[in-house]
């Protein structure tokens, strides 16, 4: 059930350049475990939101079926929401997008709708290049079904019965690079530092934005054993700091020291991030899959924004559709009529 | 055997290699005997296969102007030794066999009392063209020009259509026509022509072929040019036979008519999905926001969007899908026709759901049933599955031309614009019955920036789109998605009925292209005395003429191409009358289109009356 929050408002709550406050970008009360990694993603996916001044009804939430596809119900309640079918979001959202082409998309996900029985819809959304932020809410594990070891469960994690993980993981970020996704990123859920500013960019990069999202899951994930508890992660995480710059903004950076990288998104913003190193290009997708793996192989998990390709054609590029969007067309539009039916029966005789 | 005599009145049926060409020449053949004003019926009975197999090609040319297969073979052209003892099997006594007479006939397979007619095709070739592919491609067009002399096709007709099919190629005109004339040529010095069946322009043709001039056309680009016309602008899909044409035809007709002129932008989208999953899904999602948006699909592509139909009929989404259906089960027999997907789509999915489904019977109807698809789609926001098969969907059929009416205007259903939201003082419940038909009302993502935003799900929801586990609020909710599929009932396409000369207590049933067979053997039987009423269902749900029909009938013989009888169970599963014992069960599915012989067949032994002629002796005369 999604519980109502109190609409109490502040009266000195700060409004951004749309009038809005954060709490319009709220939704309901989450129903999550209390702790539950993917409520602190909602909040970023909030504050995200309302820092980009985002009108709320120009959002279209989509997700699959699992934890984390309920969240779409407990953030910008103002929007327009399609909880689909499981591992099935990327071809609605697909569908959604080739309707109208104005709105912005976000679809919320986790390891087993993604990885798993989503695998194949996924994988195409990327080759298509769909421009939708994807956040993947990603916590190795089922938890509507209490606790099975989902596809991107590392091998060797112990589960909460004390089975240990025989199998390979399915590294999504690397999947992503693979098969074309134009935006890949990881994060953590508990790493708002970095985790906002990622989804920021994410929504502004036009293209398909993968967001990984380590989300530990803490009522069957999150024992010792597991390499995606909070403990774990925080233990392995090699981070490399991202600051966004909406265009109209002044550039001021948050970070003094190491190498700042500058990426110019294609609306004008700007994203500045910190590389772990000076030889790793971020906009050469073999050098992305050539640090993801070194990192991996010295068992540190490296996130961050960690590949952009910014001048790609989108789905609607490629299929060059008309600019305004197709469900905006109207029947004189797009009715032949009766004149043209009566040359096609000529040419029929 | 005396050889059979018939003007304007026989079957004659290609035996051809895939891949050798065969399809454009046997086409010609079709259309020529199309434009000398003689109603025919050409279909493809073609294997799943690219290059090798044997093919074949039936044309009947029916001067009553019967549309369905006949039944029995009057002429064969033989092309392709591998099928050839099954061929001349087939001819009924008194046919006539066209063989390629390079090689001596196989003695095994020489039939007494059918006629044989040898052309030597290969040498003919051989000594003509040096080029392999040329050898193979004009023997095809040779043999049709045989036919010309043969069976008196128009020659002039047969050289236009050359001329058009050529129009752009001009150097190929010319050899083409040649090897017309030399088969014609051939027969002429060769034969006695024409042959007892043969063609003769300006004969009389029935009130219903005279009323229109008739155009030749299948019902898989029927489909699309409905699709065309009722704006749609999404189109997802996944290739399989026999449906990949309609969306191939759906972009042909996007290219010519939805380019914009200014910006040569298009004004629509089509993408190839990885799966019928995906493409279902990506319907449904441009559905929900506002466009109108199909897919088409046979069997196994049903049985994969059936969970995303499920979601469509329960969060309550337009879609149209067209399932050109083919024999089943599993990958069955992917060229040959059925129509054994009714239960399957009437039920798609888990759960209590069920699906507006519609019946078109010819490819008029293939085109107007697609426009009113997506109306009805919206509509009732659901699902609404148009049910074609091989036979009509990838077959030519002559039709009366397509119509439009200019002032008819879409319907897009009961959607909240922002100006309606605005003015709105009450709270917006996506899925209150506001009318009390059932059909609530939608709003599309952006359309304002405070109200109408709602939760769309295949989870349970209250009124205002809530997530509820409430079994009150479940059954209510369910409740009205059945007043709303009782709506569907006066929305749908109607059932045609026909009542017999004479009073009776007696009727057949049928849809689809089962009809043309149908009604060919309902004449056959009224000329033996034998009436019936008929109704040819058009749609589901039924509606209630459909009940009464069956109240009003003692017998009734279900007609339907699949084993299982899957309509008279469907009628017995959603009719409210006591009918399972009126209900007689014909079926047939070999794969073949049923033929009006079968049928009255059946029929008569039925109703214990000894079939009147055995038109197939039961034994062969073979010679010796």
């Amino acid at each position: 059930m999604t519980y109502a929050k109190p609409a109490f408002r502040h009266p000195d709550a700060k409004t951004n350049d749309v009038g809005c406050t954060r709490k319009d970008y709220e939704g309901g009360l989450s129903t999550l475990c209390a702790g539950c990694g993917h409520d602190s993603i909602s909040a970023a996916i909030i504050d995200a939101c309302f820092e980009l001044s985002i009108k709320p009804h120009r959002v279209a939430k989509l997700s699959g079926i699992g934890c984390s596809s309920k969240t779409p119900a407990y953030f910008l309640s103002g929007s327009h929401s399609f909880n689909s079918v499981h591992g099935r979001m990327p071809s609605v959202a697909t569908g959604a997008n080739l309707a109208n082409r104005d709105l912005i998309y976000i679809g919320v996900s986790g390891d087993g709708d993604t990885a798993s029985i989503g695998m194949g819809q996924f994988a195409h959304v990327m080759r298509r290049n769909l421009n939708m932020t994807y956040i993947v809410e990603n916590n190795g594990c089922y938890g509507l079904t209490k606790g099975q070891d989902s596809a991107t469960m590392d091998t060797d994690s112990v589960s909460k019965k004390g089975d240990i993980n025989p199998y390979t993981p399915i590294d999504l970020v690397r999947v992503g690079i693979e098969v074309g996704a134009t935006f890949v990123g990881r994060s953590f859920s508990g790493d708002k530092a970095q985790l906002v500013p990622l989804i920021k960019a994410a929504i502004s990069h036009r293209g398909f934005a993968l967001l990984d999202v380590i989300s530990p899951c803490v009522t069957f994930n999150n024992h010792a054993g597991s390499t995606k508890s909070y403990a774990s992660f925080r233990e392995h995480n090699e981070a490399m700091p991202v600051d966004f710059v909406p265009r109209r903004e002044a550039i001021t950076t948050s970070y003094d020291a190491g190498v700042v990288h500058e990426v110019c998104m294609h609306d004008g913003s700007v994203l500045r991030l910190q590389k772990v190193n000076e030889e790793y290009d971020i906009e050469d997708p073999q050098s992305a899959l050539d640090a993801i793996a070194h990192h991996a192989k010295e068992d540190r998990i490296l996130t961050g924004l960690l590949y952009i390709k910014r001048d790609s054609e989108e789905l609607h590029d490629v299929l060059q559709t008309a600019s305004k969007p197709l469900n905006t067309l109207n029947q004189r539009e797009l009715c032949p009529g009766s004149r043209f039916l009566d040359s096609i029966n000529a040419g029929l005789r | 055997m005396e050889p059979k005599q018939s003007v304007n009145d026989f079957v004659i049926k290609f035996a051809n290699v895939n891949g050798t060409g065969s399809a454009s020449a046997n086409g010609m053949f079709a259309k020529a005997i199309f434009r000398m004003g003689i109603p025919v019926s050409p279909r493809n009975i073609f294997p799943s296969n690219i290059q090798g197999l044997p093919t074949w090609y039936e044309v009947r040319v029916s001067r009553d102007g019967y549309l369905g297969r006949r039944g029995g073979i009057d002429m064969m052209v033989s092309v392709n030794p591998q099928s050839f003892a099954k061929d001349v099997s087939e001819l009924d006594p008194g046919g006539y066999m066209l063989y390629d007479a390079t090689k001596p006939l196989d003695l095994r397979h020489v039939r007494r009392d059918i006629h044989y007619l040898g052309i030597p095709l290969t040498e003919m070739c051989l000594r003509e063209y040096s080029d392999a592919r040329q050898r193979q491609l004009f023997k095809n067009v040779i043999y049709v020009g045989a036919l010309s002399a043969l069976l008196n096709v128009d020659f002039s007709i047969l050289k236009d259509l050359v001329s058009e099919q050529f129009k752009g190629k001009e150097k190929l005109i010319t050899p083409n026509i040649h090897a017309l004339e030399m088969g014609h040529q051939y027969a002429s010095t060769h034969f006695d022509c024409p042959l007892g069946i043969h063609l003769k322009a300006g004969e009389q043709t029935p009130k219903h072929i005279q009323e229109f001039d008739q155009i030749l056309m299948d019902g898989n680009t029927a489909a699309a040019l409905g699709a065309v016309y009722a704006g749609a602008t999404v189109a997802a899909w996944y290739p399989i036979t026999p449906s990949t044409s309609v969306v191939d035809a759906f972009e042909k007709y996007c290219r010519r008519l939805r380019i914009d002129p200014g910006t040569g932008k298009k004004n629509y989208a089509i993408v190839q999905a990885e799966d019928e999953l995906s493409a279902m899904g990506m319907v449904i999602g441009a559905n929900w926001n506002g466009a109108r948006a199909f897919t088409a699909t046979s069997g196994p592509g049903v049985s994969l969007m059936s969970e995303f139909l499920g979601l469509a009929y329960f969060a309550e989404v337009p879609a149209v899908l067209v399932d050109v259906q083919r024999a089943g089960p599993s990958t069955g027999m992917p060229t040959r026709t059925q129509q054994s997907d009714i239960l399957a789509a009437a039920y798609a999915s888990h759960g209590d759901t069920k699906h507006v489904l519609f019946f078109p019977a010819t490819p008029a109807e293939c085109f107007s049933m697609t426009v009113e698809a997506f109306d009805l789609a919206e509509r009732l926001q659901t699902p609404v599955i148009i049910m074609s098969d091989l036979d009509l969907g990838m077959n030519e059929w002559m039709s009366p031309p397509l119509k439009f009416d200019d002032s008819y205007r879409y319907d897009r259903g009961k959607v909240l614009s922002g100006e309606d939201l605005e003015a709105m003082t009450e709270r917006f419940g996506r899925y209150l019955d506001v009318d009390g038909d059932g059909i609530p009302y939608r709003t599309y993502p952006g359309a304002h920036p405070t109200k109408g935003a709602f939760f769309t799900r295949g989870s349970s929801r209250d009124e205002y789109a809530a997530y509820t586990e409430d079994g009150d609020v479940y059954v209510r909710n369910m409740d009205r998605l059945l007043k709303k599929f009782e709506t569907a009932k006066s929305l749908v396409p109607k059932a045609k009925i026909k009542p017999a000369q004479k009073p009776t207590k007696d009727a057949l049933l049928f849809f689809g292209t089962t009809a043309s067979p149908a009604y060919e053997a309902l004449e056959t039987l009224e000329k033996e005395g034998i009436h019936l009423d008929t109704l040819r269902l058009r749609s589901f749900p039924f509606t209630q003429e459909v009940e009464d029909f069956i109240e009003a009938h003692d017998r009734i013989f279900v007609i339907e191409q699949n084993r299982d009888g899957q309509m008279r169970r469907l009628l017995l599963n959603e009719t409210n009358v006591e009918a399972n014992a009126k209900l007689i069960s014909v079926v047939e599915y070999d794969g073949l289109p049923v033929t009006a012989r079968k049928i009255a067949s059946v029929i008569r032994g039925h109703l214990g009356i000894d079939n009147v002629t055995h038109l197939v002796p039961k034994e062969k005369e073979l010679a010796s």
